[in-house]
């Protein structure tokens, strides 16, 4: 039988688990932003080794499972010297995770401007600083809005694989919580309807973000 | 009267790759006067009117621009970025796609070269704005965005864009093939009134009607070459070059129903 009790009940413990759901994928994608905004601002500049690098960075992170690149975290910073709480090197992890497909959805917004854009911008002589913070940036940033939601919507869920590395969020409190009360169904199901809130959530920033951008 | 410009084109060649766009060409630009550019699709027109405001890079060979090269300070020897700039303020461009910036309304496109290039206050800019947006008849349409404008007003405000800059010299390149037939004709009527004020206008067009009533001279080109400079009538109604002749009556035969 289903326990209703036991199903709202379970809500408890795993909104107190939900803020950590919150806090990796936040953070990991407000590092993510930033990263992948300089890994873009290298997949596109002239320099070949820049290039270089960020073609590497994009296809290693994307080449790697985020559970393996979290193990791979969580051993090779002890040996290497360097002790930092497991929250925050999971963080890191998914930020850098993050920033590669990130930067791979900038790129494909600038590159999806029509050259007649900038070139208009230069006809007038503006220059090139000018042309990038005031015609593509704010172009580029708004056509990407619907892949970023995505992006983010995609982190919640796989901000699950933190509790690999020790973190309580939502799936991992949910794992504990079935074990003390033996009703695996009702706590899975309430983890469920959690990331599914929270994901309706972002979806409806992202609509409204996308609906206020739009001219 | 608005100061013009003249440009002097002298031998310039210009590759992609191992493909030459422009053979050698030569052509005088006068100040105040209008000169067409017509030929066949591919035969380089945009690129040598590209070559004009630099951009497009020209190989070899000098443009002048009021007796200034621009784009190198000697041959070979590329101008910096800044006087670049400088030499571009000077000209402006309209182009077949109107390349608008969609995330700013018509007064914002026009404005936002007095901001960020010429540097004037935006209330003044803004009104400036207005007054080249009023000159192209849009007065009732600034606070639009492109999305929400008809091809001829997109095409005018990109005209008032230009403008407002104060050019001494104005590249189109065919700024009215985008259109539906109908909206040719306000587009038209704007860059006639513009070459009646005595600006410098090189204009790449099919629209034979235009060349023959409004330009002071006509250049034809093919396959690179610049075949013939000349007054419009001796152009398009007396041809001597075979090639001339073989486009016109495809240009009639096209235009024939
Ligand atoms: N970026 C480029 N790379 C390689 N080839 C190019 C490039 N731009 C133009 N070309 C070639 O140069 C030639 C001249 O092109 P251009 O655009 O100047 O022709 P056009 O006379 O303006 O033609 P249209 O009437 O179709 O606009 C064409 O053969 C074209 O294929
Ligand atoms: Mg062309």
């Amino acid at each position: 039988m289903f326990s209703i009790p036991t199903f709202l009940e379970s809500f408890g413990p795993l909104a107190m688990a939900a803020r950590f759901t919150l806090l990796v994928s936040g953070l990991g994608i407000a590092l993510g932003l930033v990263i992948g905004a300089l890994v873009c601002a290298c997949a596109l500049s002239k320099s070949r080794g820049l290039r270089r690098f960020a073609a590497i960075w994009v296809s290693f992170l994307r080449g790697v499972p985020l559970l393996v690149q979290l193990l791979l975290m969580y051993y090779l910073l002890p040996v290497v010297g360097i002790s930092i709480p497991a929250l925050a090197a999971a963080v890191i992890t998914v930020g850098i995770c993050a920033s590669a497909y990130i930067s791979e959805i900038w790129r494909g917004a600038i590159g999806a401007l029509p050259p007649g854009q900038s070139e208009a911008a230069e006809a007038i002589g503006m220059a090139p600083g000018t042309i990038w913070t005031r015609i593509v940036l704010p172009q580029a940033v708004v056509m990407s809005l619907p892949a970023l939601v995505n992006e983010l919507i995609l982190l919640v869920k796989a901000s699950s694989l933190v509790s690999m590395v020790g973190i309580m969020e939502v799936t991992r409190a949910s794992q504990a919580q079935a074990a003390t009360t033996f009703r695996p169904l009702e706590v899975y199901l309430a983890a469920a309807c959690i990331y599914l809130a929270i994901n309706l959530c972002l979806a409806g920033i992202g609509r409204w973000l996308e609906h206020k951008a739009a001219v | 009267m608005v100061q013009a410009s003249s440009v002097e084109i002298r031998k310039v060649n210009k590759f992609y790759g191992p493909f030459q766009a422009l053979t050698d060409i030569d052509l005088s630009i006068p100040p105040g006067k209008v000169t067409c550019l017509i030929g066949p699709s591919g035969s380089g027109k945009s690129t040598l009117l590209r070559c004009i405001n630099f951009l497009e890079e020209y190989d070899s060979g000098e443009v002048l621009i009021d007796g200034q090269m621009i784009g190198y300070d000697a041959p070979g020897k590329k101008m910096s970025g800044r006087k670049l700039r400088e030499m571009r303020r000077g000209i402006g461009m309209v182009f077949q796609q109107f390349n608008l910036w969609p995330h700013m309304t018509a007064q914002e496109n026009v404005a936002e070269g007095l901001i960020r290039v010429r540097g004037l206050p935006k209330a003044e800019a803004a009104s400036r704005a207005a007054e080249a947006l009023r000159k192209v008849g849009l007065a009732d349409r600034m606070a639009n965005h492109p999305a929400r404008l008809s091809g001829g007003q997109q095409q005018r405000v990109a005209i008032a864009r230009a403008i407002a800059m104060e050019p001494k010299l104005m590249l189109f390149d065919e700024p009215t093939s985008a259109l539906d037939p109908e909206l040719v004709g306000e587009v038209l009527t704007v860059m006639k009134t513009l070459a009646s004020e005595g600006m410098t206008m090189v204009v790449v067009t099919h629209e034979m009607g235009f060349a023959a009533h409004v330009a002071d001279q006509v250049a034809f080109m093919e396959a690179g070459e610049l075949v013939a400079v000349d007054a419009p009538s001796r152009i398009l109604h007396q041809p001597e070059d075979a090639r001339i002749q073989s486009f016109l009556r495809t240009y009639h035969e096209r235009n024939a129903f």
